[in-house]
């Protein structure tokens, strides 16, 4: 059995950015350890003649040709957005970068 | 946060280590459409005008692929010598950053659809150096943040961003080198010239303009020391978005220096990205590069795999145009001339110019002299590229005929050039206006030659005495007096035989 951390938990849940409390650490690390066991259970019946599979339907190739469609209106684009200026999207101050 | 960076000299460095190169590029395709949706990519429009559900991340949309975007990702890949995948995905990069509306950004992992190549690459002396390509894939660019609040519209200090995610989804292909070793000292040259050579294929490929300026083309530099004569990599730095030829050989210069000023004091290099400032040609700490993990990629669940076949992949293989080492090495051939020279013109982007003129009708010899003399002159004066410059190839290639038919001569060419730059019209309309035209009229001609001998006596006499050097002085004065517009050749014939003097 893969084992889930503590630690694994709070490093996913930073990269999440949620925030969470030390005893929500415990329960999360059991119930990830709980379901990442029975995904592994797959494995266990599919042999190398099965290829790992991201789809459920086997199609490959799925495109469409270069040609331009409507966009969104900017005022349709921005409906959604907790907060706007000058047309754009307002974000708050970003932390991290230089 | 100004911290002093300690350096050692370039030539201390390469002294003591070897320095080791992996460059990251990233080329914004041409396309008319983003990568995974129908909006325009068009540059320069009003802010958000450019969006949809699929590029917005908003909840229920389905990407779906450009094909134009993959039918040049496999164009670059074959042009890079690569092997093109049977079959590939994409793969969502998870980070939370406000550049990217949907928390991901599309792009492909351990399955890129070009991989294993390589690019000889030409360096100033002509000397060829083999960068070996570790693949190429397809992804998508970001929106584009304004920082409000802070200095000049930097991150620091900002009160909030604003973001325009117009960029957001263009077609990207990240092409990425495996590690350069050996290139020694001539690392940043290297560097440099990969860049150059790599943004000639993608404009003869035609699938981007590829300007740096305009961030079509984007490099990061990622570079480690080891001690001379070992093989294990030392730790590296990454320097973000280099955004020039010149700037990618002094980013990777500047870091040699760096690196071998840690190194040598007993220090660690730390693993981060670095950016480049191009007033002074320094790198400041980024942030401490996070694992490949941390970016949690998992094959993207909303897109089916790309499975190019062999006889599209045949197909376009037997499309693609001369590449443009190929191409530069059969023109030097042909008009016989040296590295040093084809590498002039390369470097004032006289190439295409030149070709142009040819094929509009000049010599070879011709179309070089002028956009490597006078036009060269002229583009530098008025701090612009030759493509820039208000003349055309064919305008130059009438130039040329002109000169050639004996109409005009050089200096006369000169002016004329000077009037089509000035915007006074065509070649022709030029010679016509400022009335250029070379005096051919024999009695005209004769009447100067008969005065500047008469003003001269002295001289005359010299020149009958057999001194036939001294002839350029009357050609000088005839010369002036027509204004230049005398054949000079003509003029001495016409001198020499009023003295009696036979030439040779």
């Amino acid at each position: 059995m893969p084992g889930i951390t503590r630690e694994e938990v709070a490093h996913l849940a930073r990269l999440a950015r949620l925030e969470l409390k030390p005893e929500e650490l415990d329960h999360f690390a059991g119930q990830l350890d709980d379901i990442i066991g029975a995904v592994a259970r797959v494995s266990e019946v599919a042999d190398q003649d099965v290829p790992p599979t991201s789809h459920p339907l086997p199609l490959t190739n799925v495109m469409r040709p270069d040609e331009v469609r409507p966009s969104l209106t900017p005022e349709q684009a921005l409906s959604g957005a907790p907060a706007q200026e000058q047309q754009r999207f307002k974000v708050p101050q970003i932390l991290g970068e230089e | 946060m100004t911290t002093t960076t300690d350096l050692v000299s370039y030539e201390d460095a390469l002294a003591s280590y070897d320095p080791v190169m992996g460059l990251e590029v990233h080329v914004e395709l041409g396309t008319k459409t983003k990568m995974f949706c129908g909006c325009s990519t068009a540059l320069g429009q009003d802010a958000n005008t450019q969006t949809c559900p699929v590029c917005l991340g908003l909840p229920g949309a389905l990407p779906v692929v450009n094909a134009t975007g993959v039918e040049s990702a496999i164009k670059i890949g074959l042009a890079l010598n690569c092997e093109i995948a049977e079959w590939c995905r994409f793969a969502r990069k998870n980070y939370f950053y406000p550049d990217m509306p949907k928390n991901f950004q599309t792009s492909q992992y351990d399955e890129p659809i070009a991989f294993n190549g390589y690019l000889d690459v030409q360096l100033e002396d002509g000397e060829t150096f083999r960068v070996e390509i570790e693949r190429a894939h397809m992804e998508e660019d970001t929106g584009k943040s304004t920082h409000v609040g802070g200095a000049t519209g930097r991150i620091h200090g900002a009160s909030h961003s604003l973001l325009d995610y117009n960029r957001a989804g263009i077609p990207l292909i990240e092409i990425v080198t495996k590690p350069i070793v050996g290139a020694g000292e001539r690392a940043p040259e290297v560097a440099r010239a990969y860049v150059r050579e790599l943004r000639e294929l993608i404009r003869a490929l035609g699938v981007s303009e590829a300007r740096m300026e305009m961030g079509q083309m984007r490099c990061d530099v990622n570079l480690s020391l080891m001690p001379k004569g070992a093989d294990k990599f030392g730790t590296r730095s990454e320097t973000k978005n280099v955004n020039s030829l010149r700037s990618v050989e002094r980013a990777a210069r500047y870091e040699i220096q760096r690196h071998a000023a840690v190194l040598s004091g007993g220090g660690t290099v730390i693993q981060e990205t670095r950016h480049f400032h191009e007033d002074t040609g320094s790198t400041t700490s980024g942030r401490v590069k996070e694992e490949a993990e941390d970016y949690r990629y998992f094959p993207e669940p909303d897109l089916v795999p790309v499975a190019p076949s062999r006889e599209w992949v045949e197909e376009l293989r037997a499309g693609l145009p001369e590449l443009p080492l190929v191409r530069r090495n059969r023109l030097r051939e042909e008009w016989g001339i040296s590295a040093t020279d084809m590498q002039a013109i390369l470097n004032a982007g006289a190439l295409d110019p030149i070709v142009a003129t040819i094929e509009a009708g000049a010599d070879a010899a011709s179309a070089r002299k002028w956009w490597m003399g006078e036009l060269a002159r002229s583009a530098n004066e008025s701090g612009k590229s030759l493509d820039e410059l208000a003349i055309t190839p064919q305008q130059v290639a009438r130039v040329t005929e002109l000169v050639a038919s004996g109409d005009l001569n050089d200096k006369l060419a000169r002016q004329v050039i000077e009037g089509v730059l000035a915007g006074e019209g065509t070649p022709d309309e030029v010679v016509d206006k400022r009335g250029l035209k070379v005096v051919s009229d024999e009695g005209a001609l004769t009447a100067a030659v008969d005065e500047a001998i008469a003003g001269n006596p002295a001289i005359a006499d010299k020149i009958r005495g057999g001194k036939v050097a001294a002839a350029g002085a009357l050609v000088g004065a005839v010369m002036k007096a027509t204004r230049g517009q005398a054949d000079a050749a003509r003029v001495k014939e016409l001198i020499l035989e009023k003295l009696g003097v036979a030439e040779g």
